[in-house]
């Protein structure tokens, strides 16, 4: 199943201009520290790494741990300097992958 | 006899001594040592063991949290952010939970502004620190405490 992603990118800028980038995944991040009513440990499942990348170029990235919450939100800035892409990616444990690209123009 | 006033001193006593007592009431002492031992581990680590300093970081907790399942957190850091002088990394760790770490943003010149936003878990009442690493190598650091009234964690009944 994909995984949902949201992402809220302005769809243009001016040359120059510091963007703020808000990012929010739906991922439960199990911390691994919870235990079952039967007393079984529940497994570690969480998003352990961040990144965007700008035009190919790689302009914020994120290590996460357990103590970050469920649908782990990340918010960061970048400077806007030419029209392109914006890609985002989560990878963590169990193979979970989910990416998303947006586009920025700048005038 | 103990007076209006005795009455009044006593009971703004008892409440300072509540406070003040508060950062360890819910971990056993044995825990709340191995817990700080664990973050000083990750600080250095993190850091390199070079020097923290305080200043130029802004963190930007609240001070009295409902529930410590998702606890907004904002750091904002005071640098130019050009290619000689920008923020390398922001570390941020708490001080209670099994492990301090929350999270570690890898920024660079291109940022603009040094300024992330994030929610965590944060399972008991204590410190939360963000440290700042600057491409010269210095470290600025800032922190807060924090008080928990719902844990993170507490189906674990805070092993």
């Amino acid at each position: 199943m994909a995984a949902r992603v949201v992402v809220n990118v302005p769809a243009s800028a001016k040359k120059g201009d510091v963007i703020e980038i808000r990012t929010l995944a739906g991922h439960p991040m199990e911390t691994g520290f919870r235990h079952t009513q039967t007393g079984q440990l529940i497994p570690r499942d969480i998003i352990l790494r961040f990144s965007c990348s700008y035009n190919g170029v790689e302009v914020f990235a994120a290590d996460l741990h357990p103590a970050i919450a469920a649908n782990p939100l990340i918010s960061f800035t970048t400077v806007a300097t030419e029209s392109g892409t914006l890609e985002f990616k989560w990878t963590g444990d169990n193979g979970f992958s989910a990416a998303h690209t947006s586009t920025l123009s700048v005038v | 006899m103990t007076t209006r006033r005795h009455f009044l001193i006593l009971a703004a006593g008892a409440t300072a001594a509540g406070a003040s007592g508060l950062a360890h009431a819910q971990l056993s002492p044995n825990i709340v040592a191995q817990r700080k031992a664990a973050l000083e581990e990750a600080i250095r680590k993190s850091t390199g063991g070079a020097e923290l300093k305080k200043g130029r970081v802004a963190l930007d907790v609240p001070p009295l949290i409902d529930n410590g399942n998702s606890v907004p957190i904002t750091v904002k850091v005071e640098s130019p952010m050009t290619p000689e002088d920008h923020v390398k990394a922001i570390h941020l760790f708490t001080e209670k939970n099994p492990q301090p770490y929350i999270m570690n943003a890898q920024l660079g010149p291109r940022a603009g502004r040094a300024a992330i936003t994030t929610r965590a878990r944060i399972a008991d009442s204590g410190r939360v620190i963000a440290i700042a690493q600057m491409s010269d190598g210095s470290c600025w650091t800032d922190e807060v405490s924090v008080v928990v009234t719902l844990s993170a964690c507490l189906e674990d009944g805070l092993i």
